[in-house]
Order: C-alpha cells, then sequence, then structure tokens
C-alpha cells in the first residue's frame, strides 16, 4: 500500500512538474512575428524583388535626414519621448505601470542629458537589443522586441535625423519602480526569452506589398506592443497576434481579420482612412494613444504604405474574442432602453446631445457618429468613458474635436452617461461604476 | 465659390470648405442674428437650422452643408412653429439679456416641430444644450409648453 | 453700500451746455441698437432739452438720453417708465439713446462714475428720473399756460398732451417744446403721489423684447464697421506672463489671414472673418515668458489667504462684548468661495477703428467713461477725441465693468489699417479674464439661554474698490467686502467686524454678481445655522428670535417659509435624503428670504428640487421685471453652488470652456416660485440678491438632509456619499 502510494505520489509531481514546465514553456516559447504566414523565410539580400525595408520609392533619392525623419515618424518615437506640452522628444513622459512609474528619456542630441555622446553602435544596441551605453538593461516598455526587426540602415537614419534636432537640456527623471522590478539585470533574461533579436526576413512567398507591411507593422510601427495581449511574462501572446491588448487604460482593439470582434468587415479604403485619417466613416475614431499614433506616424507616411500595412493587417489569422459585433441604428425612443441609467441621459442631453445627436448618428460630422462604432459597442465602456474624461478628435486647427468633460463631471456622472451611451448606441449596456471611471481618471 | 441657401435665398460665399456656418454667416454675410458662444457646441447660442434639423453652426463646416436648406433666426418667424415660439418669448418677457435666446428659440422651434406636445422631459432633452448665464430657464420651459398650446 | 444719491443733475451751466451740444448737432448720443427704436428720426429737430436726459422734438417725439446700460437686467424698461409717468408720457413714445460718455452728466449717482453696477441703477434713478420728468412737464405746462394765459396749477397732463379743462383747449407737446425751452425750469418739482402711478408698479412690456427675439438686437459683437476685419487674440495663459517669441509661419499661410500683430504681452491674428483669425491663432507657435507667476495653484493661493486670515483686520464695526476663537464655550468656523469666471453669454469683445487723432470704437460695457480713458491711454489720444458707440450687453456680471478689453483691442488697432473686432474665443473669455475673486470669513459667537450674546467675523479678500473707485477706499476697509457682514440683520449682542485685505498674488480680480455680500451672506447664514443647532433650535424660530426689531427682515422670512411649508414632512425616494434650508440677507437695500429644498443621493450627487424666495425691494417699478431678475439671479447662484470653480495649476486656469466651466443647464433646474412682498419703502436692488441668497440656502439644506455642514463652495459631492463622512 504505502509503495502504491508514494509511486502514485511520484507519478502526480511528475504529472505536475511535466504540466508546468510545459505552461512555462508555452509561456516562453513563443511564435515569431511571422511565424504564421508560413512560406520561406530568405535574408533581404535574397529577397527578389523591392526592398521592403527603408523609405519608400517617392523618397528613394531624399537625402538621409528626410530618410531619418520618415522612418522617425513611421516608428513614432516622438509620441513617447514627449512630454505633455514639453519639447518633442526630450523625454518625460510618465508611463504609469502597476509597479512604479516610468519617464521616457531625452533622445535629443543633448551631450549631458540626452543622447549626444552616443555612437552608431550605441543607438543600434539600444534599439536592437535594448541595451544602453554602460550596459544598462531597458524595460520592454521602449519596443526593442519590435524594433529589433529594423534593417541598421534605417536605425542609423533615425539616429542621423534625432542628432540634427535642437539639443534640448532636461535631465532623465528616474523611474519609480519597486523591487523586484526595479532589478533592471532581469530584463536581460526577459529579452533573451522574448526579444526574437534578428533583422527583418521577408516571405519569399509573398509579394512586396504585404512584405513592406509585416515590415512595417512588426518593425518600426509596432502594433503589436498595444494591439497583441501579453502574456504572464509581459511578452506579446503572438498566438493570438493583434486579438486586442491594452494601452495607458484604453483597450486597443482587436484588429484581426474576425467578422465581429475584429475588422474583418471593414473595407480598404475603411482600414486605410483609419490608418490616414484617424477616422474610417460608421467604423472607429482614434482616441487616445491611436490618435497621437495618427496624428505623429500614419498621417505621415506615403498612401503606398498605408496600403501596405492594411494588406498586412488584413492577412494576419482571425482571432475571435468576445467583443460583440456593433449594433445597428439605435432605437428613436430612449427610454425603455435605459431605464436605470436616467443620470446619463441628463448628462447625455446638455453635453453631448449637440454633436452626437439623440439618434447618435452625429448632427454635424461623422466623427461624432456614436452608433457602430468599436468603442461604443466594447462591453466594458472603457474607452467611451476616456474619451468623455479626456477628449477625442483630432487636435488640429480648424478641425472640430470632442473637449474633455473630467473637469466639470463626476466619476458618477461618466460612469453614469458611458452607461447610458452604450445601452443605447452600442450591443450590450455596460456597467462601468464611478471607482472604474476613478482609475482611468488616475491613469 | 459655395453656393448656401439661407432663409429662402442663395447666396455665393468665398470661404475655405472648413469654415464654420456660424462664421459664414455673422462675418462674411453680415447676418448677425445668429450668436458665437463657445465655438464646441456646449452651449447652443449659434443654433440654426440644416433641413429642418437643429445644428450647432459653429461646428459645421459649410462645405458640408451642400444644398441643405438653412434657416436662421432671422428667417425662422416665418415658419409656424418658429413664429409661435417667437410670440410665446414675447408675451411671457422670456428674454434677459438676449445673447442667447436666438439660438433657445431655434431649438425651441425644432422641438415643437418634431414634438408638437412636449413634456417636461422632451423639453429638458431638446433645451439642455443651450446654456442660458440670465438664467432664463424658467420662463424658457413656460414659453414652450405655451408656444404649444397656441395650436 | 450705504450710500445716498446725490441730487438731480441740474444748474444753469450743465444746462447751458448740454443745451448748446443738442443744438450745436455735437450731441454724440447713439440710436440704441434696437430694432424699431434704433432708427433715429432725423426729421424733427430737438427743441427742448431741459435736463441731460430729456429730449423733445418739434414733432412731440421724445427722447431719453439713457445712462445706464441694458445687461439683461430690464433697465432700459425701468428707466423709461421712471421719466414718462412723471412726464405722462404713453411708453411707446419714448425713444432711447445711449448717453455719451460722461462722468459730469450721466454719472451713476451712487458712483459718480458713469457705471452700470451693483444693483444700483433704480436706486440711484428713481428718485432723479422722476424729477427730471416731472420738471419737463411743469415746463410744458407753463408754457401751455403762458399761451393761454391761464394758471398752470389749472392744466392737467395726459398721453403727452397739455389741457386745460376749464376752455377745453389742448396741446401736444411737440407745439410746446420750443416755448418750455425758454421756461424756468423748476428747482424742486412735485413728484406724484404713488397711489396715483399709471405706469410705476405694473407691469409693463421690455422694450427690448421683440429684438431680442427676431435676431435684430445688437450687441458690442454685432459691431460691423464697414471693412472691419476681425481679429482674435492670445494673451499669456500665466498672468502677468510676456510673449518671448512668436513663430508665425504657418499662421500667416492661412487662407483669409492678413496680419500678425505681437505685443509685449499678447499676440493677435488679423483675418477676414473670425475663423481665418482662429485658424491662424492655433497655427502659432509661442513661447512665453510667464514670469513671477509660474508656480501658483489653487493650493498655494489658498494657503496665503489662510495665512492673511492670522493677520489683524481693520476694524469695521466693534460693539459691545468681544468674543474670540479658542475661548472657552466660544464656537467658530470658516467658509471660503473659489475663484469663479463670469462666463457671460456673448464673449470680450472690442471693435476698435483707430485713425490720427480720433479712435472710435464700438463695444457693449457697463463704464462709458472708463472705457473712454482707457481708449485715450491707450491710443495715446484725449478723451474727447475718443467716439463710443455703445451696445447692448450680452451679460455683464461684472466682467464689463473692467476695460481691459478694451486696452488690449486699441493696442492691436494700433497696428491695423482699418476697423478691427477683436474677439475673444471663449477660452481666452475664460482664461484670460479677471476672475471673482477667492473670499473667506472667519466667525466666532458665544451663546447665552440660546442666543447670541457675541459675535466676531473677520472677511478675508481682496478690495476690488481700491483699484476700480478709489475715492470709496477709505481708512482700510473696503465697503463691497464687508457688505452684509457689517450690517448683518439679527441681534447677536456685542458685535465685531474685521476686514483683512488680501490680494490673491498675480491674479485679477473683479466684481462678479453678488459682489462681497456672496461670501458674507454665505458664511453668516451658514453660521447662523450653525448656532440654531448648538442652541438645538430650529433654524426658522433661531432666526425669528432675533429679528424682532428688524420687521422687514422677518415678513420676507415668514413669507418664504410659509410658501416653502417649512416644517411639513418632504417626499424621499429611495436613495436620497432630503432636507430644507434658509437663507436671510438684507443687502443691496432689498430683503430676501430663500428656502431651498434639496435631495442627495447615496452617492453624494445634490439635485436642488425646489427655490422660494420672498422679496421686500421697497416699490416696484417693473413688477414682472423684477421677478425675473430674482428668477435669473437664483440660476446664477445655483451655477455657483453646484458647479462654479476656477483653479489654477502651474500659474494656469485649468477650466477653458463650458465643458470644464460649468454652469446649470435647464435640465438641472429646480421649481422656482418669487413672492413680491408689498411695500411702500424707497426701492431697493434687484439685480444681485437673487444670487447671493442661494448657496447659504442649498448648503443649509445639505445639512438638513445629511448632517454635513459644507463650508466651501462649490458643493463637493465626494463629502456628501451616505455614509463617506462620520
Amino acid at each position: 500500500m504505502r509503495g502504491t502510494t508514494k509511486r502514485r505520489a511520484l507519478i502526480a509531481a511528475g504529472v505536475v512538474v511535466a504540466a508546468g514546465a510545459a505552461v512555462l514553456a508555452h509561456a516562453v516559447f513563443l511564435p515569431g512575428p511571422l511565424d504564421f504566414a508560413k512560406g520561406t523565410r530568405v535574408s533581404l539580400a535574397d529577397y527578389k524583388g523591392p526592398s521592403p525595408t527603408g523609405v519608400p520609392k517617392e523618397l528613394a533619392n531624399a537625402a538621409v535626414l528626410e530618410r531619418g525623419a520618415y522612418l522617425t515618424a513611421a516608428a513614432d518615437c516622438q509620441a513617447c519621448h514627449t512630454a505633455e506640452g514639453g519639447t518633442p522628444y526630450a523625454g518625460g513622459r510618465p508611463f504609469k505601470l502597476p509597479f512604479g512609474t516610468l519617464y521616457t528619456p531625452n533622445i535629443t542630441p543633448d551631450a549631458e542629458t540626452g543622447i549626444g555622446r552616443w555612437t552608431d553602435a550605441d543607438f543600434l544596441k539600444a534599439v536592437h537589443k535594448g541595451v544602453a551605453p554602460g550596459g544598462r538593461h531597458l524595460y520592454p516598455a521602449f519596443p526593442y522586441a519590435s524594433y529589433t526587426l529594423m534593417t541598421d540602415e534605417d536605425v542609423l537614419a533615425i539616429k542621423a535625423y534625432l542628432f540634427s534636432l535642437a539639443p534640448v537640456r532636461r535631465a532623465n527623471l528616474p523611474d519609480t519602480f519597486s523591487f523586484p522590478f526595479n532589478q533592471r539585470w532581469l530584463m536581460a533574461v526577459w529579452g533573451a526569452f522574448f526579444n526574437p533579436g534578428h533583422r527583418f526576413e521577408p516571405v519569399a512567398d509573398r509579394g512586396p506589398e504585404w512584405n513592406r507591411g509585416a515590415y512595417l507593422v512588426e518593425g518600426a510601427a509596432h502594433c503589436g506592443e498595444c494591439h497583441t495581449p501579453r502574456t504572464l511574462f509581459q511578452a506579446m501572446d503572438t498566438r493570438h497576434k493583434f486579438a486586442g491588448g491594452q494601452a495607458e487604460g484604453w483597450n486597443a482593439y482587436n484588429i484581426t481579420p474576425d467578422q465581429t470582434s475584429g475588422i474583418g468587415t471593414w473595407s480598404a479604403p475603411e482600414i486605410e482612412a483609419y490608418l490616414a485619417q484617424g477616422h474610417a466613416k460608421g467604423r472607429s475614431v482614434a482616441s487616445g494613444p491611436m490618435r497621437e499614433a495618427v496624428e505623429l506616424s500614419f498621417s505621415k507616411l506615403v498612401p503606398s504604405d498605408i496600403v501596405a500595412i492594411r494588406t498586412y493587417l488584413q492577412s494576419v489569422p482571425a482571432v475571435h474574442t468576445d467583443l460583440p459585433a456593433p449594433a445597428g441604428p439605435a432605437p428613436r425612443d430612449h427610454g425603455t432602453a435605459v431605464a436605470g441609467a436616467i443620470d446619463g441621459k441628463r448628462m447625455f442631453e446638455g453635453a453631448c446631445a449637440s454633436c452626437h445627436a439623440w439618434s447618435g448618428a452625429g448632427v454635424n460630422s461623422a466623427d461624432a457618429q456614436l452608433t457602430a462604432k468599436r468603442a461604443v459597442n466594447d462591453p466594458s465602456a472603457a474607452n467611451v468613458a476616456l474619451m468623455i474624461l479626456k477628449g477625442s478628435g483630432p487636435q488640429v486647427a480648424g478641425r472640430p474635436y470632442m473637449p474633455g468633460f473630467a473637469g466639470a463631471y463626476s466619476d458618477e456622472e461618466i460612469a453614469a452617461v458611458a452607461n447610458y451611451v452604450t445601452a443605447r448606441f452600442g450591443a450590450v449596456a455596460s456597467t462601468i461604476t464611478a471607482q472604474d471611471v476613478a482609475r482611468l481618471r488616475a491613469d | 465659390m459655395i453656393k448656401i441657401s439661407i432663409n429662402g435665398t442663395v447666396h455665393d460665399v468665398e470661404v475655405e470648405q472648413d469654415t464654420p456656418l456660424l462664421w459664414v454667416l455673422r462675418d462674411v454675410l453680415g447676418m448677425t442674428g445668429t450668436k458665437f458662444g463657445c465655438g464646441v457646441a456646449q452651449c447652443g447660442a449659434c443654433t440654426v437650422h440644416v433641413d429642418g434639423t437643429p445644428v450647432r453652426s459653429c461646428q459645421l463646416a459649410v462645405g458640408d452643408v451642400g444644398d441643405m436648406p438653412v434657416v436662421t433666426i432671422e428667417g425662422i418667424g416665418a415658419t409656424p412653429a418658429g413664429a409661435k415660439v417667437q410670440k410665446a418669448w414675447m408675451d411671457l418677457q422670456v428674454a434677459q439679456c438676449g445673447y442667447c435666446q436666438s439660438g433657445q428659440i431655434m431649438a425651441a422651434a425644432a422641438l415643437l416641430t418634431q414634438t408638437p406636445a412636449p413634456t417636461d422631459a422632451d423639453i429638458d432633452a431638446a433645451m439642455a444644450g443651450n446654456i442660458c448665464r440670465c438664467g432664463t430657464y424658467v420662463r424658457i420651459r413656460d414659453g414652450v409648453k405655451r408656444a404649444a398650446s397656441q395650436a | 453700500m450705504d450710500m445716498q444719491p446725490s441730487p438731480s443733475p441740474s444748474g444753469a451751466s450743465r444746462r447751458d451746455l448740454l443745451r448748446g451740444l443738442a443744438y450745436g448737432g455735437l450731441l454724440l448720443a447713439v440710436g440704441l441698437p434696437l430694432g424699431r427704436l434704433a432708427v433715429a428720426r432725423e426729421d424733427a429737430p430737438t427743441v427742448f432739452a431741459p435736463d441731460a436726459f430729456i429730449r423733445i422734438a418739434s414733432d412731440g417725439a421724445a427722447t431719453l438720453i439713457m445712462p445706464q446700460v441694458e445687461m439683461g437686467q430690464g433697465i432700459y424698461t425701468a428707466m423709461t417708465m421712471l421719466i414718462a409717468e412723471e412726464l405722462d408720457l404713453p411708453l411707446a413714445a419714448v425713444r432711447l439713446e445711449a448717453a455719451p460718455p460722461s462722468d459730469a452728466l450721466y454719472g451713476n449717482p451712487i458712483f459718480k462714475v458713469q457705471a452700470t453696477g451693483g444693483s444700483t441703477s433704480v436706486r440711484a434713478y428713481w428718485t432723479p428720473m422722476r424729477k427730471a420728468g416731472a420738471a419737463a412737464r411743469a415746463m410744458l405746462v407753463q408754457a401751455a399756460a403762458k399761451r393761454w394765459q391761464v394758471d398752470p396749477a389749472a392744466c392737467e397732463t395726459q398721453d403727452g398732451i397739455v389741457r386745460h379743462a376749464a376752455s377745453g383747449r389742448s396741446l401736444p407737446y411737440g407745439e410746446l417744446a420750443a416755448a418750455a425751452s425758454h421756461m424756468t425750469p423748476p428747482s424742486d418739482p412735485p413728484l406724484k403721489d404713488p397711489k396715483t402711478f399709471r405706469l410705476l408698479g405694473k407691469t409693463q412690456t421690455r422694450l427690448d423684447i421683440e429684438a431680442k427675439g427676431n435676431g435684430t438686437a445688437k450687441y458690442g459683437i454685432d459691431a460691423l464697421p464697414p471693412g472691419v476685419k476681425v481679429a482674435t487674440l492670445s494673451s499669456c495663459p500665466v498672468p502677468g506672463g510676456k510673449i518671448r517669441r512668436v513663430d508665425d509661419t504657418q499662421a500667416r499661410a492661412v487662407a483669409g489671414v492678413r496680419q500678425v500683430v505681437v505685443l509685449e504681452d499678447l499676440v493677435a491674428v488679423v483675418g477676414d472673418h473670425m475663423w481665418a483669425a482662429k485658424k491662424g491663432l492655433d497655427k502659432l507657435v509661442i513661447e512665453w515668458d510667464e514670469g513671477p507667476n509660474a508656480t501658483l495653484s489653487t493650493e498655494s493661493l489658498r494657503a496665503a489667504m489662510h495665512e492673511a486670515a492670522k493677520r489683524p483686520g481693520v476694524p469695521v464695526k466693534s460693539e459691545g462684548a468681544d468674543v474670540r476663537p479658542g475661548d472657552a464655550g466660544v464656537i467658530s468656523a470658516s467658509y471660503e468661495l473659489p475663484f469663479l469666471a463670469h462666463a457671460p453669454m456673448e464673449p470680450m469683445n472690442c471693435t476698435v477703428h483707430l485713425r490720427p487723432g480720433a479712435c472710435e470704437i464700438w463695444i457693449g460695457t457697463q463704464v462709458m467713461t472708463m472705457v473712454q480713458a482707457k481708449a485715450a491711454q491707450a491710443a495715446g489720444l484725449k478723451p474727447d477725441q475718443i467716439t463710443i458707440h455703445n451696445h447692448l450687453l450680452g451679460g455683464g456680471f461684472g466682467r464689463r465693468l473692467e476695460v481691459d478689453m478694451v486696452d488690449k483691442a486699441v493696442r492691436i488697432a494700433a497696428h491695423v489699417d482699418g476697423p478691427v473686432k477683436v474677439v475673444w474665443t471663449r477660452e481666452e473669455d475664460i482664461q484670460k479674464a479677471m476672475y471673482r475673486s477667492t473670499y473667506g470669513s472667519w466667525l466666532s459667537a458665544r451663546l447665552e439661554n440660546g442666543k447670541p450674546v457675541a459675535w466676531r467675523h473677520t472677511v478675508v479678500g481682496p478690495s476690488v474698490i481700491a483699484r476700480w473707485l478709489p475715492p470709496a477706499f477709505s481708512g482700510g476697509v473696503d465697503i463691497d467686502a464687508i457688505d452684509g457682514a457689517a450690517d448683518q440683520p439679527y441681534a447677536v449682542g456685542g458685535f465685531h467686524v474685521d476686514y483683512v485685505r488680501h490680494e490673491p498674488q498675480g491674479v485679477p480680480t473683479c466684481f462678479w454678481r453678488g459682489v462681497g455680500p456672496n461670501n458674507n451672506i454665505f458664511s453668516v447664514e451658514s453660521f447662523i445655522d450653525r448656532l440654531a443647532r448648538e442652541a438645538k433650535n430650529d433654524p426658522l424660530d433661531f432666526r425669528r428670535a432675533l429679528l424682532t426689531a428688524n420687521p422687514r427682515a422677518l415678513q420676507v422670512l415668514n413669507t418664504a417659509a410659509a410658501h416653502a411649508g417649512w416644517g411639513t414632512p418632504l417626499a424621499a425616494k429611495a436613495g436620497e435624503r432630503v432636507g430644507r434650508g434658509i437663507c436671510l440677507q438684507t443687502v443691496f437695500g432689498s430683503f430676501l428670504s430663500t428656502i431651498a429644498e434639496v435631495a442627495v443621493g447615496d452617492d453624494g450627487t445634490v439635485r436642488v428640487r425646489r427655490l422660494v424666495t420672498a422679496v421686500d425691494c421697497g416699490m416696484v417699478v417693473n413688477p414682472d421685471g423684477v421677478i425675473s431678475q430674482i428668477q435669473g439671479g437664483l440660476v446664477f447662484g445655483l451655477s455657483a453652488a453646484l458647479h462654479g470653480r476656477i483653479t489654477f495649476e502651474k500659474g494656469r486656469v485649468q477650466q477653458s470652456n463650458f465643458h470644464d466651466y460649468r454652469v446649470v443647464r435647464i435640465d438641472e433646474m429646480p421649481a422656482v416660485e418669487v413672492h413680491l412682498v408689498p411695500s411702500t419703502e424707497a426701492p431697493g436692488g434687484i439685480g444681485e440678491p437673487g444670487t447671493t441668497t442661494v448657496q447659504p440656502a442649498v448648503a443649509n439644506a445639505i445639512y438638513a438632509a445629511t448632517g454635513v455642514q459644507l463650508t466651501r463652495m462649490p458643493i463637493d459631492q465626494t463629502l456628501l456619499a451616505k455614509g463617506g463622512r462620520t
């Protein structure tokens, strides 16, 4: 009896260890960014056809600074390396993470506080490997696991552009991570597992447009950093590539071709308009971090690159998630649909209906349409609440935009109006609470 | 050159497409009855009717109006609802400083056209987008009801 | 404020001057922008101008030169009624002209300057305007009596006609006007017995009502002199800051942008229309030198006020037994109000045409002569080289008692060829404005046998008066800041009031509807409720017992309480707590009591359900006008109580437009009842008192509902969640 029990215990322990190892292996050994595409991966030199890297043909003869400016925009360096109201690229933007706050560094060529003393090799090592001069490991909030795909030539063009900027003296702020997250050497372990650590390899069986799209999406544009869910180890879960993630409290939605939860029903021009202008009529308006990505990055890309990005996005495997398909037009009578959300209706009628209309169809511009929009059909209502708090739409002279209402409306009111909006114009009524809104407000 | 129909008259205006209708009315055509209050569709002072719908003209690009007819405070008296609202506003002495009242009257006229016998909730829903700093709300509500009763 | 109206303007020299102006065609009167009223009748010359206010033409047309400005308070109508009553003219027969700038002729008898504000117009002009009408009438009667060779006492007037009943003769005023101008004005013309008033005390239709319903009413922002360009501006977001550098490359590329004007403290973009100017402004890259106020914050400003409160104040009242905070048995509390913007619906604007030796201005202002002086200073001209076209005001609330918008517009116009309309965006209007300051009140009292026997009130706040009307600032006491503190209605035994002048660093402050009493009524009425609780008495009964010597105050209190159903149960829905609260005040020469009824949700959300106000404002000119002003004043106060707050961070105002500087909308409106108490006393002000009653009434009602005494405004709902505070 005793022997049997012991053997059973050993078997059980073995199973547990094996299962643990399998789970660990599953979490640690993730598919590479282009593995889904199958086909033959070749080196850039061996790829037949126009190079998928570098700048588009419109800029083929441009000077290095112009090429660098284009690639810097494509990599959207400015969004993260600029504090609110601060000088572009001088850093200082806070990223609030669960274990502390990280401040982006100054990447202007100031010798003391910026990267003015960095050599080409220093810069390449930082961008490709996440290791700064002196061997300091960078946190993967800096998306080197994506940038690692960019060619040396492209990375150095970015460096040339950054070094052409006026140096700004602004000392970097220390991050506030607590133990063990303040142990930067741990990032070396992370990088060893989760940084692909190699340059882009085109897929020979795919056309130049697809490969160009792949280079931009997986490399410079680093879409997966927000749109791909994270594993336990905070790596991009490439098994669910682009199935939706998070960015500074905002939901970065499913951008796979899934018919209900993704963008499978979006037409090519809709996806392209969304990227280039931040708005796909009747689909979505870019807000929050995506609004920044559009204004600072995608809107500066030439049309052929937008088409390439769209082509690639449409080719990734569809991943079905639990986001419901957007609802159709709202019922004319709002009385029964939102019983219990009466305060939300009050805020809506005073502050919202002027632009969005009682039908949710938008009064003045298609941007203001609520019905069918992804955020309104997100049962978490996180993005709706964030748009109410922080505003939405282009911060461009001459274009209508939505102001943020955080200053004058309470968490209760914003939760109520968010729940009213999802109930009346979306697929599922949300139940966001004042506490949820308070958290989003603090982010 | 943009063609635009206001109160039944077609005007040719030479402005950029993105110019809000408000400034075309006020600064280009000299029709100053429509007022500027906030510029972000939060106050309603600039309300006009475009194709019968109350619209904040500070947020509507003139290029988006197309051939939809525009009616302003200068022309609303020619509509049955507008005339009733204007009369009720006089009878009840609604206006104080009067600056927001063009927008209030336009919003009320649109409400009565759609909902001839509005409830208090209907009035809240239609009029809450129109701010009055003098605080004439008590009379605005009464004015809408009075206009509705003059069927 | 306790000031007496000065005697009506009279005297030969002034009359001669005026007559000369009128006949010489120099009278700079401007047709008031009121649609049909604005049509100037040039056909018949003025032949009778007995004083600064009345013109009668040979065809009988009567014109009132209007010294006060219309900003919604109905003063055009009220002033016209005063004159038409004594002159025996039908209201519709009087045409209005805005008075030209002249403190000597048109100075508000209370302020001595040509200003409309402080709820003073009817108080100031009740007698002078009636005397003007009566004097003119007497001269017309003399002229008729002389022609008919009869006793003037045997003549009567009615509807613009003089009659001699005995002979059956009659003549219209127009035919008598020329002769009347040679009559001697009576030094003290008798006024009508109020019992015989035709107009006064009876509701009249507002003279401006039609134009305000059909888009023809003209405000300053509607001025369109030929060839006018439109400019919009950005001043430094930190008060007192300067421009360091402006890159206008992109702005100049905007279609319709004509010019970028960079001055020391602001930059303006001039365009063909507001849109071009606004788009251009958005495209400017401006580097500011933020100056010494760049670190201001709401917290630093508040801390400075609290520090100031520790200083000894200037004694305003010091009678009887004293009381000090901290002494045994002394009840103490402090109350604070935030910074506020005025946010009138018509954003700040001023149109200027500056030419060599002349400056023409189109504006809606509460202060004609101050505009004139400021424009002259900014343009380097003499005041008489400034012509002002005053307009209707799209709300004033005190903001248009200031002339910063004139100064900026004239300085911009100095760089523009031709007329330029400078229009502030709403963001500029909220963020680069002048503000209602923070104020604080520190109160202490001692009770004996359930009644106060000693009272001390220290008022801490800036002196707007010291800057705005220096002659009225004497002895270190701001008579506005202590209004409502030094003269509160209750018998409280020993009575001590101090004033600590504290100017908030860097923040330009100015008057705001309700002025000083906003602070003092809020604190005194909140503190009275506190004392009632300490005395374990009902807030109504507690007040009544202290008002035995103040029958008018007691009467409005009792009237409001009766209409509000004080003491009767209130219905409450599940998940809410309900209560009533009282305010009583005796400021602006009027007696008001407001009783608020609130429902506070378990989550702390406050809904004001009902406001009942009883008013005794003495003799009433236009009763519906009074009710209208009280209704509006209550809403203005409600916006302050529920939402009003301007905050500073890094020297900048954090609010920018109506989405974050919130005001009450129609769907937040309580039921409002205004009850006029008949009175034969001298008229009181009615523009502001409604506003000042709301904050204490609502705060006291919230206490009744929740047991939480709010001592700061606006209402902080997080303090009111059920179980959220013990």
